[in-house]
């Protein structure tokens, strides 16, 4: 066993890397539940998100145009649930998990002749001088775009919820739906963009696994992180910036376990790749004391019968 | 204009027909998909639903629907109380890992002894191991508010990672020349679960039909049954009738783990004969499929128990016969939840064409 060998600041910006399919999902997933929809198609969407945005990126040479069909993937996948349960009025739990299924088996079916191919890289932030400082340097700015972007998409999803007319009515929506309804707002227009833009987050998220984080293509690659994404909402409290912390804290245990796995700790391997779950598990306990902050409309389908 | 309008009562002739639409439909699209992979729809088609039960190789695909088909059924069995009550247990893949552990590990530790005794107490473990797993996100449930859904499908993952730490060391065959996985249990005499192999019965599928029988008679002649019904239904009446939701949580969650357990000790000790890496084949998310597919209702989880049997052998003789890939049928299987749950429309809502009536 030999620790040392583990760089703190090599650490810190793998975190991040980590963190970051988790934070696009976990996003996406919390402008849709608080518009009063429980999505549990998560890890269908992200992993339809990550073979389209794999296939592309190696079909076109181009991993930003990857992102781009990763994110129209993962809505189009969403779509399918927008319709089950908006229109079909179908229980939005078993309609996630069936996309969630749907997603697995069709992501595998795509992705056979990508198996053991590497994708285009994903060119790295570089400014002289910042990107070159020692500690701050790999940490603050050199990462790939996507990196910033999600945390950029926090700050947005934040300041829509707090400042603009738009958060308002979406939040009213997922609180009452039929008082927002007597108001006059579109309750089914609005859940259902509200599902497409968690579906965009999705795949975004799925994307930056099979094209950033591994980068490869492997059957089922996602393993569970649409899952911890979900929970991490949950964890969150529905509240953009505690994501932010809550995907970093997630990536950090992925990245501490994977690194003890490589220094050799005495823990047996499989112990250590169970750890995340098990932290997701122990997180949810210790916050699922508190559910004021869900809101209130959450997982109930809305029919205008009058 | 078309509008829909709410059914004072679900309808029931509907909810009986939605399944076989909902097949119809994904016979129609899963043709469609198979087309666009370049094979021909209607061949491929065939070779799912008829070959495994009336073509020239039959004798042998016959047996195997009740091979595939008894764990489906056992473990949906389990889930449709839950479901039928809110309560969503997804985690039964990791209750049917933990079964298949604890029993195998209860017949291993006896090798070589052949008693009888033996292969009762591994079903005993079997459920234990299932139980035990299921109890975790009860418990959690019931003492922390924590969501079942999120837990129990954590807990796959650990499951997963468990079975892998343990074909590779504890259970290993110390015989096996350093090859991951367990002793063959087949040929363990005393720890074995085939009836008889060539008719595809093992005390699994017995176990399958008491389950079936259990399910009806407590769903329709028992209090507690009568008590699951209400949750799902009427919540609120549940709660005025005194029902209490812990110990339903603790029951639903508590019966489906240990089915969920049941069917992966029949598994481990029949079918697939030893424990390994990836002995578990997805059964505990393919039974969810089942479990609505059925209706949630005993019966109809049998049949449709054996239909998805059928698209599993099926998918098997069309990947060698047609080259069809195998996650082409996991795809068809997927197509089949979305459309009934979308076709369920018709239960609950009338289509109705033209303005609404003034009240």
């Amino acid at each position: 066993m030999d620790l040392s060998a583990i760089n703190p600041v090599l650490l810190i910006a793998s975190l991040m890397v980590a963190a970051t399919p988790l934070l696009l999902a976990a996003i996406g997933e919390t402008v849709v539940e608080k518009a009063g929809v429980l999505n549990l198609g998560v890890e269908g969407m992200m992993i339809i998100g990550a073979i389209a945005g794999f296939a592309t990126a190696v079909e076109s040479g181009s991993p930003l145009l990857g992102f781009v069909a990763a994110a129209i993937a993962g809505a189009a996948l969403s779509v399918l649930f927008a319709l089950l349960t908006q229109f079909a009025q179908a229980n939005q739990v078993a309609s996630g998990l069936s996309l969630t299924l749907f997603g697995l088996g069709l992501s595998a079916l795509m992705g056979q002749s990508y198996v053991g191919i590497k994708p285009p890289q994903m060119g790295k932030l570089d400014i002289p001088v910042l990107s070159d400082l020692p500690v701050i340097g790999p940490i603050l700015f050199g990462h790939d775009l996507m990196l910033y972007f999600g945390i950029a998409l926090t700050a947005a999803v934040w300041a829509v919820f707090k400042f603009t007319r738009v958060g308002l009515i979406l939040r009213a929506v997922g609180e009452n739906h039929d008082a927002a309804h007597a108001l006059g707002y579109k309750v089914i227009k609005i859940r259902i963009l509200a599902i497409l833009f968690g579906g965009a987050c999705a795949g975004l998220g799925g994307a930056y696994i099979s094209l950033i984080r591994v980068p490869q293509w492997t059957e089922g690659m996602t393993a569970g992180i649409g899952w911890i994404a979900l929970a991490l909402v949950v964890f969150a409290s529905w509240k953009p910036w505690r994501v932010l912390l809550g995907a970093y804290l997630f990536g950090g245990v992925t990245v501490v376990q994977l690194n003890l796995q490589a220094a050799g700790v005495a823990i047996p391997v499989e112990y250590l790749a169970m750890s995340p779950y098990l932290i997701t598990i122990l997180v949810l306990v210790i916050l699922s004391a508190d559910k004021s902050s869900a809101p209130a409309a959450l997982g109930r389908n809305f029919h205008a019968s009058r | 204009m078309i509008r829909l309008e709410k059914r004072p009562q679900p309808s029931r002739a509907w909810s009986m027909a939605t399944p076989l639409v909902a097949v119809l439909a994904t016979m129609f699209f899963g043709g469609l998909l198979f087309a666009l992979l370049g094979k021909n729809p209607f061949e491929a088609i065939a070779t799912i639903f008829w070959e495994p039960l009336f073509g020239e190789f039959a004798f042998y695909y016959r047996p195997q629907l009740l091979v595939k088909g008894a764990p489906l059924v056992l473990i949906a069995i389990g889930l449709s109380l839950g479901f039928k009550a809110g309560i969503w247990n997804i985690g039964a893949e990791g209750q049917y890992i933990m079964g298949a552990l604890f029993g195998a590990g209860v017949g291993l530790a006896f090798y070589p002894l052949e008693a009888w005794y033996i292969f009762p107490l591994m079903v005993i473990a079997g459920g234990f191991g299932g139980w035990i797993w299921a109890m975790i996100p009860a418990i959690l449930k019931t003492r922390f508010g924590t969501n079942e859904i999120l837990v129990s499908l954590m807990l796959v993952y650990v499951a997963e990672q468990f079975l892998a730490s343990m074909s590779l060391g504890l259970l290993r065959n110390p015989e096996g020349h350093g090859f991951p996985g367990s002793r063959n249990l087949n040929s363990y005499e005393s720890a074995n679960s085939w009836i008889s192999e060539n008719a595809g019965m093992h005390w699994g599928v017995v176990a399958a039909m008491i389950a079936v029988i259990f399910a009806y008679v407590l769903l329709n002649r028992h209090m507690t049954g009568y008590h699951i019904r209400l949750t799902g239904e009427a919540p609120r009446a549940a709660k005025f009738a005194g029902v209490n939701p812990a110990r339903l949580i603790l029951f639903c969650l508590g019966t489906s783990g240990i089915l969920a357990g049941l069917a992966g000790l029949f598994e481990v000790s029949g079918p697939s004969g030893q424990v390994s890496i990836d002995f578990n084949v997805g059964y505990g998310f393919t039974a969810i499929i089942v479990a609505f597919l059925g209706r949630l209702h005993p019966v109809g989880i049998l049949l449709a128990g054996g239909l998805m049997a059928l698209t599993y052998i099926g998918g098997d003789i069309a990947q060698s016969n047609l080259q069809l890939p195998s996650s082409a049928i996991q795809v068809f299987q997927g197509m089949l939840l979305f459309f009934l749950l979308a076709f369920d429309l018709l239960t609950n809502f009338r289509i109705a064409i033209g303005k609404p009536e003034a009240a």
